[in-house]
């Protein structure tokens, strides 16, 4: 299948950092290595015919037990251009990601949310905190090791013993 | 949650040093609507910062979606945006349905649109009245109430329940309108536009309405984009993006409408905003219940989706079909996908990994009240403590959706 015209465009600009491609049902998708990430969403972000100006949202997903354990997806919206991109960047546990804030204001909150729920640091954030979950919470919910019920502890008495 | 707790000594020295208090507004409090708690700095009247602390609703939908398959999820979605419950809806099937490529019949997405801004104007009602029972114009909010009431009783006629609907299925909706429904829907529409008047009449000339809202809460459309400000309160600021006419889904590429547009960015555009986009909400299902087609409501797809309910008792291969998908779930085909709608508070997001098991191995929600109220500090900032209330009020967040 051939890639769009936007994949294409990123592919010439960036070669090497691009790990892989495709266009799952209608939704261009790329995947980046993380350490050019930063470099990609700037360039996403500014290229005049590209225009991704509105960051919808970021997110985590945890592939336990594959390695990288992790990867962080970006949706982004170009309101002029109409058309749409999800950036894939795979992180290995422990590792950092470049924080995007400085490119969109929006990134604040979903990046917090990211971190709550699966650990996923992002450097270069200016208040990175949980956010849903209390301050001194142990565990990140979302990883795929973390019981649904969750732990068993004074408040919660059906949860699963650690 | 995340912010730990002022205590009322701190609070004290600074405001001892003269220069700057910290207050804790929510998360009990009639006008955070809901459980949002802000923290104020305040120097004076004047507002130095506002930090939302959100989370205090969070229930984790994300991880049960992870344990349920496929059809189990819908009702889950009711309980997010609780004002809008068929956006919700709506939202997550269609998603499911992009991702496993399902035929929508055609009836189905007349229904469908029809519920959709039904919900939208029982939302907007909600926002207004709501927001004018903030600065203290309480009879809004009980005219509104009162119309917000036929709509439920609509969706009562349609489906059974008001609020938490559970209307939509993967590849259709779950009943059929019957005729006294629709009769009832024109009716509704009928009657409306009095309605909108007689708010108007209330607000949109009254003075002391205008001294509370205009200028209030001002943010401009550059910040707006960059905050990921959505729906009306983006389109307030002057920014023209409303996905049903930019990337039409379900039949709003055969509609007649506008999207109502202002430029100013203050409180009073995102009410006027909304009281028009409710006046377009009307005329789309005027055109829905002229054009509606016959035929069946879900498709018969039935690897999907469910059979009809007395095919289930009389048929054995139905019966088949449907212990199968109960039991195993449905088994979309691997792979990833997005899909977005213009719900009443923003784009609302559905965001699904699918490994091929009947379950979402990864179910996102972009969440447009979350969002939204990324924005409320550039509002609020430089404004007096007073308006607060005026702008969380216009911003119109749902914490069902917010904490998720």
């Amino acid at each position: 299948m051939s890639d769009s015209a936007v994949i294409t465009k990123i592919k010439k600009k960036f070669g090497n950092a691009i790990i892989d491609s495709h266009s799952f049902c209608g939704d261009d998708t790329i995947i980046v290595k993380k350490e050019s990430l930063k470099e990609i969403c700037t360039f996403l972000k500014n290229e005049r015919d590209l225009d991704f100006d509105y960051l919808l949202d970021v997110c985590g997903v945890d592939y336990l037990p594959k390695e990288p354990r992790f990867e962080v997806v970006y949706h982004l919206h170009s309101i002029n251009k109409r058309q749409r991109i999800r950036v894939k960047a795979p992180v290995a546990d422990g590792e950092k990601v470049d924080s995007v804030t400085s490119l969109w204001a929006t990134a604040d909150w979903v990046e917090r949310e990211t971190y709550d729920m699966y650990g996923i640091e992002f450097e270069g954030h200016p208040d990175l905190k949980r956010i849903y979950m209390d301050d001194d919470w142990v565990g990140y919910p979302l990883r795929k090791d973390y019981p649904e019920r969750g732990y068993k502890d004074e408040y919660q008495p059906f949860g699963e013993e650690e | 949650m995340s912010s730990k707790a002022y205590d009322i000594t701190e609070a004290k020295t600074t405001f001892g040093g003269a220069k700057e208090m910290i207050l804790n507004f929510g998360p009990q409090h009639p006008s955070t609507h809901g459980v949002l708690r802000v923290i104020l700095t305040l120097s004076g009247e004047k507002i130095v910062n506002a930090e939302c602390v959100v989370g205090y609703l969070h229930r984790g939908v994300e991880k049960i979606a992870e344990s349920r398959n496929y059809h189990s999820f819908i009702p889950y979605t009711d309980r997010l945006d609780y004002m809008a419950g068929m956006s919700n809806n709506l939202a997550y099937v269609m998603a499911v349905e992009k991702l496993a490529q399902i035929e929508v019949p055609e009836r189905a997405q007349y229904l469908r649109t029809i519920c959709a801004e039904l919900s939208r104007i029982a939302g907007h009602i909600v926002c207004v009245g709501a927001a004018a029972l903030d600065i203290g114009a309480l009879t809004v909010l009980l005219y509104g109430f009162r119309d917000r009431e036929m709509i439920l009783d609509l969706f009562e006629m349609l489906c059974g329940s008001r609020m938490t609907v559970n209307y939509m299925r993967i590849g259709g909706v779950s009943y059929d309108a019957t005729d006294a429904f629709l009769q009832k829907c024109l009716e509704f529409i009928d009657y409306f536009p009095q309605g909108l008047d007689e708010y108007e009449q209330l607000l949109t000339e009254n003075r002391i309405w205008l001294k509370r809202t205009v200028d209030v809460g001002v943010i401009s459309g550059q910040d707006a984009i960059d905050l990921g400000l959505g729906g009306p309160s983006l389109r307030a600021s002057g920014v023209n993006r409303d996905l049903r006419r930019d990337e039409p889904y379900l039949v709003y590429d055969k509609l007649d409408f506008k999207v109502p547009l202002r430029e100013n960015g203050d409180v009073f555009d995102r009410y006027i905003i909304r009281i028009w986009e409710m006046r377009e909400s009307l005329k789309i299902i005027r055109q829905c219940l002229d054009k509606m087609p016959g035929g069946p409501f879900r498709t018969e797809n039935s690897r999907f989706c469910l059979p009809p309910r007395e095919k289930v008792k009389t048929d054995m291969e139905s019966m088949i079909n449907h212990f199968k998908q109960v039991m195993h779930g449905i088994e979309p085909p691997k792979g990833e996908v997005y899909f977005g709608l213009e719900s009443p508070k923003g784009e609302l997001g559905c965001y699904i990994i699918s490994d091929g098991t009947g379950k979402p191995y990864r179910l996102k929600l972009r969440s447009p009240s979350f969002v939204n109220l990324e924005s409320l500090n550039t509002m609020c900032k430089g404004g007096f403590i007073a308006d607060v209330v005026a702008v969380i009020g216009s911003l119109d967040p749902v914490m069902g959706e917010t904490d998720k």
